[in-house]
């Protein structure tokens, strides 16, 4: 309720105000009419009087100025006519001061000044000093800083600048200078003490109306800046050193900060740049509250974006040294400003980091120096917990992955990890995928161990738990997808040379082995088919450099994946584990090396035999192991038949009789590899197929028994392909009459009563009973073949 | 005495014409029932001479026992109604006694007058110069006629006129240093000055200079002292802090001032004060009064800015 009288009451004194202007503007347009210069001084005077009110929020004060400012113009108009009024300007120039209140004497003062000065009677420089002067009468703040603004529109447009009429015969453009200069100054001081004209529990209003009229103020330095003459010389002698002192010497955070910004924005960046060391210097001796961070990045984007419009421009930055001095300037505004949060010096340092890199990309001891003044002041502080800092801090290790494309560039940052470690865990992985993800998007390859070594270190967060943070809640998900990320990485690690390249892979190892069982499932398989890349790659150099010590061997590298592979049996993972052996076993196969193959599968074995429990799982690694084996050829007949043996052994024990059957007709391609110098044991085939239809009947009258009716016949179809393979591969004990014998059974079943042919199984007969229609009519050798079958 | 007056008409018309009347520069003068009239003006040691007729009314005969015109120089104090003091007083015979038929004129010259004292309206005092013509008859009453004229004395500008330079203040609560330019200003002068805050600690509204006339009369215990405030100029408006100095340039032509007289003729005096006044925002008045000089500068010498 008072709060809105307060307002309805302004509202009411802002109505009163008005209506006095426009009673006295009646009067004084009637004045002017009749060329009655008398009546229009005393009208105007008595309009002006309004002004006079302490009643108006400045909001409402602009108002009511705009209102008399608009009768101003009019009143100039006819004081500039001297025919109308008969009175010279010199004389009309002490006229209006008869006035005997200040403010509407001053009003008038300024305004037939600015007359006076478009007469040309006396120099320019004379009559504004006068103006300024005579203003310091007006000291309360809005009706200082209003009539002074006053005072700075009237003149804006009669300064003597270079090639303005007024300039000349001792009127120079550093009277110009002198006279923006000197009303900003007295502005300024205004302003700063508005704060202190209130009750103190109106402080935030206060502060809020200041806010206002801050363009007032910086007016004045748009002025200077639009003054022809400011030249460098004159603004970096003259102008910067008598604006900066008001500003320090103002003690005032709000205009402190604001006049900073104001000075960055309007005069041009050349003039920054050739300033820097009076401009920065300025900085620490301004309030510890002052926002600088914004100021001075603010001016780092300026320079670096004046930088960027032209190349020309680097010998300047590099001439004064503008990295140094700006790096120089930060660290002194962080130490005057004790109570600077740290978010504060971050978000410093992020700007000055932004600015090296686009001006000088190729200083990269500038970035580091960056980067390790960070440090400094992250040391000695526990790691952050201002979720805004460590943003800052996001940031500011962002910046060089997106400026280089090439990661490594960031990995010879001596202090870039040495910032990551500031981090907290969480931050410091998503910090890690940021790196990961800018590494695999340029696909630059880091291609040495020791840079593995420091991007291990780097991206830790992801490759082992970290301190203080609970693996629980983890999100398994966000977990996934973060290992997923290591293993792509894995890939981009490479060199050429395969010594490195071990290197790279040991050091990765000894990272991962750190990383604990939930991570071995994401990490091992990478690693291993790196390894096994690696020995693809010996593979052909093996051999030419006999005698010396080779420390690269594929020897070597399975001995290693052993070892690697060995390792998730913490996990456990042991199809995993067995599907890894399986390759490495290949692997060993391509490089002729039996023992090592060997033992690979034996260690497959023993998995299968004491770790896969599953029967499901069963029936997958049983035929990877008959797969794998198949291609197998570096056994010896020893070794081979221990292992065949061992894979028919489990295939004819799974659980299910359908998935022994399958098992053990795949079996038959242990005997019969179809290469040129492949093993090929018809007999052996045909034993195993025969088996498996052995199998098959069983379980066919297992179905019968157990659910009353015989199962689909797909089984029987499986082997009568199974048997038109070999017969085409001309296994001899595959005879036609054997497949017409097995055709006609699979007939018979399938007309049986108790057959339920599925669909499936009917299409899958019929098609192939349509091949061999197909193979018979085709002709030819393998025709003739075909032929001794009836359909 | 009115009713003789309606009953009996004047018996005849006196004018007093000056001999340079026409190019002589005539000034306002306030006359004792309000009216304003234009009156030549003199200075000390000028002649003053001119010529006096006397017309009678329309065929009439004015029997007189002679005619003649006074310079008088007057200070009449108010409180004393009536009662004036001549200072000057010289008489210069016209005619000898006899009879006028028809108009009849009578030069006079008073030569190289003495009027040390300027004509002065003040609150409670007036000083005047006139011309008095007296036909004197003998039942019928003398016939008298008056003719005002503005005496007004120049001087020199003064070879010796210091500034005012003064620090004054309440300890601990307000000290200000303030100086104006001279301590004697001429009528038409501007008083330039400035003044410094040396120390504020209360908050100040505003700041006025005044310019105040003291103008008394009698002697001894029957002294009466009118102050009249005759100008109030704004100097300032709002706060100052500590170290502010504000401008002062007052022009003077606007106001209606007098020179400063001393002591005339034991009579009377008039004196200037500058009274710089500062009110702060519980309108309680701090004020300082200086008194300066006023003289009359030669019109001709007389500059503006």
């Amino acid at each position: 309720m008072m709060i809105s009288n307060g307002i309805e009451d302004e509202e009411k004194w802002l109505a009163e105000g008005i209506a006095g202007i426009q009673h006295n503007a009646f009067y004084l347009h009637r004045a002017v009419d009749s060329n009655n210069l008398r009546e229009a001084l005393k009208y105007s005077a008595q309009l002006l009087s309004e002004l006079r009110t302490s009643k108006l929020s400045p909001h409402k004060y602009y108002e009511l100025y705009m209102r008399a400012f608009d009768e101003l113009r009019r009143l100039e108009m006819f004081f500039k006519d001297e025919d109308r009024h008969g009175c010279s300007i010199v004389d009309l120039y002490e006229l209006v001061q008869h006035a005997g209140n200040v403010l509407p004497r001053l009003y008038l003062l300024c305004t037939v000044g600015s007359v006076y000065i478009k007469s040309k009677e006396a120099p320019a420089k004379d009559v504004l000093k006068d103006l300024v002067e005579m203003c310091r009468a007006v000291q309360n703040p809005i009706r200082g800083l209003f009539l002074r603004s006053y005072l700075a529109q009237v003149s804006r447009d009669k300064l003597p600048d270079i090639g303005s009429e007024y300039e000349g015969e001792g009127d120079t453009v550093m009277d110009a200078v002198e006279f923006v200069l000197q009303n900003f100054t007295e502005m300024n001081k205004l302003w700063v003490r508005m704060q202190h004209q209130g009750p103190v529990r109106e402080k935030e209003k206060l502060e809020k109306e200041r806010s206002e009229l801050r363009d007032l103020v910086g007016k004045n330095l748009h002025v200077l800046s639009q003054i022809e003459g400011v030249d460098l010389e004159i603004y970096r002698d003259a102008v910067l050193p008598r604006v900066l002192e008001q500003i320090v010497n103002c003690k005032d955070e709000l205009a402190q900060y604001y006049l900073m910004d104001c000075i960055i924005q309007v005069f041009p960046d050349e003039y920054h740049l050739q300033t820097l060391e009076t401009l920065l210097g300025a900085c620490p001796q301004l309030q510890p509250t002052v926002d600088l961070k914004t100021v001075l990045s603010q001016l780092m984007e300026r320079l670096s974006n004046y930088a960027a419009s032209s190349p020309e421009l680097l010998p300047e930055f590099l001439q004064v040294e503008a990295f140094s001095k700006l790096s120089n300037a930060i660290g002194k505004v962080i130490e005057a400003q004790v109570d600077m949060p740290i978010v504060g010096a971050i978000t410093l340092y992020v700007s000055l980091l932004s600015f090296t890199l686009r001006v000088h990309p190729d200083r990269l001891d500038y970035v580091d120096q960056v980067l390790g003044a960070c440090v400094k002041i992250l040391s000695g502080k526990a790691k952050l917990e201002d979720s805004k800092a460590t943003k800052q801090v996001v940031a500011l290790l962002s910046a060089p992955l997106d400026k280089y494309d090439d990661i490594v560039t960031a990995l010879t940052l001596s202090n870039y990890p040495r910032v990551m470690d500031h981090l907290d865990a969480g931050t410091n992985k998503i910090m890690a995928m940021v790196i990961i993800r800018s590494i695999m998007k340029n696909k630059t390859f880091v291609s040495t161990s020791d840079k593995v070594e420091v991007l291990f270190e780097l991206i830790k967060g992801l490759i082992k738990d970290l301190e203080g943070i609970s693996t629980d809640d983890l999100d398994e998900e966000d977990f996934n997808e973060e290992q997923n990320s290591v293993a792509c990485l894995m890939h981009i690690l490479y060199n050429d040379d395969p010594e490195e390249m071990l290197k790279i892979i040991c050091t990765v190892w000894k990272h991962i082995m750190a990383g604990g069982p939930k991570r071995l499932p994401f990490t091992v398989p990478p690693l291993v088919f790196s390894a096994l890349k690696l020995v693809r790659r010996l593979q052909g150099q093996d051999g030419d450099v006999a005698g010396e010590e080779v420390p690269a061997t594929p020897r070597k590298i399975f001995q290693l994946l052993n070892q690697i592979i060995e390792s998730l049996s913490v996990v456990p993972a042991p199809e995993l584990a067995l599907r890894l052996y399986l390759q490495c076993a290949e692997g060993a196969n391509d490089c002729d090396l039996e023992p090592v193959a060997y033992d690979f599968f034996t260690q497959a074995f023993v998995l299968y035999e004491e770790e896969i429990a599953d029967s499901k799982a069963q029936v997958t690694a049983i035929h990877l192991i008959i797969g794998t084996l198949q291609r197998m050829n570096v056994f010896g007949v020893e070794n081979r038949d221990t292992l065949t043996h061992k894979a028919t052994g489990y295939s004819a024990k799974l659980l299910k009789k359908p998935d022994q059957c399958r098992a053990v007709y795949a079996c038959s391609h242990l005997f019969w590899v179809d290469d040129q110098d492949g093993i090929k044991d018809g007999e052996r085939v045909l034993l195993c197929l025969k088996r498996s239809l052995r199998i098959a009947n069983a379980a066919q009258q297992m179905a019968n028994v157990t659910r009353g009716s015989s199962g689909p016949v797909t089984l029987f179809v499986e082997i009568l392909n199974k048997y038109l393979y070999y017969f085409e591969k001309g296994n001899p004990q595959i005879t036609a009459s054997v497949i017409q014998g097995l055709i006609d059974l699979i007939k018979t079943e399938m007309q049986s009563d108790s057959a339920t042919g599925g669909p499936a199984s009917d299409a899958f007969f019929t098609s192939t009973l349509r091949y061999i229609q197909f193979q018979k009519q085709k002709g030819g050798a393998m025709g003739e073949k075909y032929e001794p079958i009836k359909l | 005495m009115n009713y003789i007056i309606g009953a009996f008409k004047p018996a005849c018309n006196i004018s007093v014409t000056f001999s340079d009347g026409k190019s002589r520069k005539q000034v306002a003068l306030k006359k004792e029932n309000g009216q304003t009239v234009m009156v030549p003006l003199f200075q000390s040691q000028e002649t003053i001479s001119g010529k006096i007729s006397v017309e009678p009314v329309s065929g009439k005969k004015v029997e007189h026992n002679g005619i003649k015109v006074e310079l008088l120089g007057q200070i009449e104090m108010y409180f004393d109604r009536g009662n004036f003091y001549d200072f000057t007083s010289l008489v210069r015979e016209l005619d000898v006694p006899g009879e006028i038929y028809e108009r009849k004129t009578f030069p006079f010259e008073f030569s190289t007058v003495e009027m040390p004292y300027e004509t002065y309206n003040g609150v409670n005092v007036r000083l005047r110069y006139v011309l008095k013509v007296t036909i004197s008859r003998g039942y019928a009453g003398s016939i008298v006629q008056y003719q005002d004229f503005v005496v007004r004395n120049y001087s020199p500008p003064p070879s010796i006129n210091n500034s005012i330079k003064m620090e004054v203040g309440i300890e601990d609560c307000l000290h200000i240093e303030f100086e104006y330019n001279k301590s004697k200003y001429h009528l038409k002068d501007v008083i330039i000055g400035k003044i410094y805050f040396l120390l504020v600690r209360i908050k100040i509204k505003n700041m006025d200079l005044e310019i105040r006339r003291r103008e008394s009369t009698g002697s001894g215990s029957n002294t009466h002292v009118e102050t009249e405030t005759l100008a109030k100029f704004e100097l300032m408006d709002g706060a100052p802090v500590r170290g502010e100095s504000i401008p002062i340039r007052l022009f003077l032509s606007p106001y209606e001032l007098t020179p400063t007289y001393r002591n005339i003729n034991n009579k009377f005096s008039v004196k200037y004060y500058l009274n710089l006044v500062l009110v702060d925002e519980e309108d309680r008045r701090y004020f300082k009064q200086q008194e300066i000089t006023m003289y009359r500068l030669g019109e001709t010498s007389e500059a503006t800015l």
